[in-house]
């Protein structure tokens, strides 16, 4: 299984990262705020991590680790 | 182990760019190819006048600062007093394409051996979203308000189009990073750019097709959308020139 | 003593540019500085140095931010109209705190004005080479020998101060040929530690900018420079006194009004009238001490230029306006005769300004 990290404070909540994942793994967390009033990104569905990293490649703000 | 992960050469330091601007995953992969290449100790990089003003703040190569459309003369300046460092310069469509068009043409001209990373994302961010010179035929931005009017303002500049009618320059390439498939072939032609210049083959330019959502006023995923549906039909993606592969026949 | 040679006025700035370590050169041609271009284009590649004619003025001042921000001693050369086009270049410089030298052979304005000798960029050169505040060091040389000692030592004070010089001659100072010693004292270049020459891995990056967006932080980066600048006034300010002792009307000119205005006071003294001349080597920072004290001194001051009087407005300032400041002039590419000069000299002396 693969491991995600998130610089929750950088995110910008531009959501890319989410509609890169091919398994449906990430979600913008509508219940939290973070430091810069945006909505961050949060993994729901980790277990279905591949490793694929299309949501790091797609994010403008360089937030995701992805580890296999 | 670590599949992907911040690139040493980009800073650590959050980007001031809107949520969803493409100015950041251009930033990284210049960052990972300048990694990869082993050059962050030797590069110099240029900014421009723009949105990217500040990407002197984000890598950790030395940098400059340049004035509106003049980076390609810097870099040149560089370039001459520094022949064995790397250099490259980081422009929005405004500065290249516009206020800086002799300066690229020139250097593009001379095959100053820099590599060039033009944003093309048709339309001025920092200032609030005016028309570019590649603002496209009826977009409408603030200084276009009833859509851009051929008849009026003239047509869009396709920079990698004319630049490939010069003897010049050694590589132009057009790409865009509105899906993962295009950031990767965009990384790979960004790692060309700068290799070409470690190779000393000469002006590498990469257009790199962007969004602006906050401007173009849509969210950015749409602003990706427009780029497949708008902008790249107008702006088509492909090597413009690649003088090495041409006289290898290829 | 070393042996003379005779040169242009223009090559003797490119020579001694070259003898100054300077290895970067960039420009476009314009009348009538092009010698020097054309010196460069022959001299740099056989010692290992860059000529590079550049598309534009705009483009070969970039060129010169580039190499001045690694550190490398580097020039450009133009006339008026090309001056005028570096300008944002040279705000820019100044911005970024950037060692330059630039050559202005200036010729007559406004606008392409024409292609003979001129004074008339004194206020460009001294107080507004571009926006904002700053201030450049501004040279001028009244001999081919002064062309080539104030190139060098243009290139010693932006070192050390971190800004540009600028050599203000006109049309004649670069066309008149004269025997010059090249056996010109050039001291070694300070180290700098801010050059953005690549990190190597072993120091976090140099960045070399002049944005601020932070208000506090630009107004201290300005207060800073101008620190810098009053310390320039008080200690590099350069002139040349000539039978100013027991002088009772005092010319003041630079460059080649200076020589017209030597020749008039020999003439004027060969009749008796007690005159005198002081010659600004720098116009900035400009030599207030000795016009302070001629205004104790004499009873006129007669500022000679080629311009519609630029430089008065300088005099009148040191003189603190205690004594009258006329102008004796001639624009557009005219220079006064030593018998223009003389005749003011004559009027003043019978009875001083109207």
């Amino acid at each position: 299984m693969a491991k995600l990290t998130f610089k929750t404070d950088k995110c910008k909540g531009c959501g890319l990262c989410v509609d890169a994942c091919p398994k449906q793994v990430l979600a913008l967390a509508k219940d939290k705020i973070n430091k810069k009033g945006h909505h961050p990104v949060e993994a729901v569905n980790e277990e279905a991590c591949i490793g694929c990293a299309f949501c790091a490649t797609m994010c403008p703000d360089c937030i995701i680790k992805v580890e296999r | 182990m670590v599949v992907f992960d911040k690139p040493h050469a980009l800073a650590d330091v959050p980007l001031h760019y809107c949520p969803g601007c493409t100015h950041g995953i251009v930033h990284r992969l210049v960052a990972e190819v300048i990694d990869e290449l082993g050059i962050e100790g030797k590069t110099v990089g240029i900014a421009p006048v723009g949105c990217s003003v500040m990407a002197y703040d984000y890598f950790n190569c030395d940098m400059i600062e340049a004035a509106h459309g003049r980076a390609p003369a810097v870099a040149t300046g560089v370039k001459r007093a520094l022949p064995e460092n790397i250099v490259f310069t980081y422009q929005g469509d405004g500065d290249l394409a516009s206020i800086g068009m002799a300066e690229t043409v020139h250097s593009a001209a001379r095959n100053e051996n820099i590599t060039v990373i033009f944003i093309n994302n048709a339309i001025y961010g920092m200032t609030g979203g005016q028309m570019a010179p590649t603002s496209l035929p009826g977009q409408v931005t603030q200084t276009s308000p009833y859509g851009r009017d051929v008849n009026h303002c003239g047509y869009p500049v396709k920079v990698c189009e004319m630049l490939s009618k010069l003897d010049g320059p050694e590589y132009l390439e057009r790409v865009a990073v509105n899906n993962v498939k295009n950031v990767k072939a965009a990384k790979k032609a960004i790692k060309k750019a700068f290799q070409n210049q470690v190779e000393g083959k000469g002006f590498s330019l990469v257009e790199v097709v962007s969004s602006c959502p906050t401007n173009w006023g849509m969210t950015p995923k749409k602003a990706l959308e427009w780029i497949d549906e708008k902008m790249i039909p107008y702006y088509p993606l492909g090597v413009y020139k690649d003088r090495t592969a041409e006289s290898e026949g290829k | 003593m070393a042996d003379k040679v005779l040169m242009k006025g223009n090559e003797a700035i490119a020579e001694a540019a070259i003898i100054a370590g300077c290895r970067h050169y960039f420009g476009y041609p314009i009348t009538p500085q092009t010698e020097i271009a054309a010196y460069m284009a022959k001299r740099m590649p056989k010692i290992g140095g860059c000529f590079l004619q550049a598309e534009s003025e705009i483009a070969a001042i970039n060129m010169v931010y580039g190499v001045a921000s690694t550190g490398h001693r580097v020039m450009t050369s133009s006339s008026s109209p090309g001056i005028s086009l570096k300008g944002e270049g040279l705000s820019y410089l100044a911005g970024a705190d950037l060692p330059s030298l630039i050559v202005n052979v200036q010729r007559g304005g406004p606008g392409l004005g024409g292609i003979q000798p001129s004074q008339s960029d004194y206020y460009q050169a001294t107080k507004a080479g571009g926006h904002g505040d700053f201030r450049m060091i501004v040279l001028a040389p009244a001999s081919v020998q002064e062309m080539a000692d104030l190139t060098v030592k243009g290139f010693e004070l932006a070192d050390t101060y971190r800004m540009t010089s600028m050599i203000l001659a006109d049309g004649t100072m670069g066309q008149m040929m004269e025997p010059v010693s090249l056996d010109l004292d050039v001291k070694p270049a300070p180290e700098k530690p801010w050059a953005t020459t690549g990190t190597n891995l072993e120091r976090e990056h140099n960045i070399v900018n002049s944005l601020f967006l932070s208000p506090e932080k630009l107004e201290e980066e300005n207060f800073k420079r101008y620190e810098r600048y009053k310390y320039i006034e008080e200690n590099e300010a350069m002139y040349e006194e000539y039978m100013m002792d027991d002088a009772e009307i005092c010319i003041a000119a630079f460059g080649i009004a200076a020589r017209v205005a030597k020749n008039a006071i020999n003439e004027a003294r060969a009749q008796g009238i007690k005159v005198g001349l002081i010659r600004p080597i720098t116009l900035w920072p400009f030599p207030n001490a000795p016009f302070k004290k001629a205004a104790e001194s004499v009873k006129q001051i007669i500022s000679v230029e080629l311009s519609m009087g630029q430089m008065i407005d300088d005099i009148k300032l040191a003189s603190e306006c205690r004594v009258p400041v006329t102008l004796c002039n001639r624009v557009g590419g005219m220079i006064p005769s030593p018998e223009q000069v003389l005749e003011a000299i004559i009027e003043a002396n019978n009875g001083g300004a109207k």
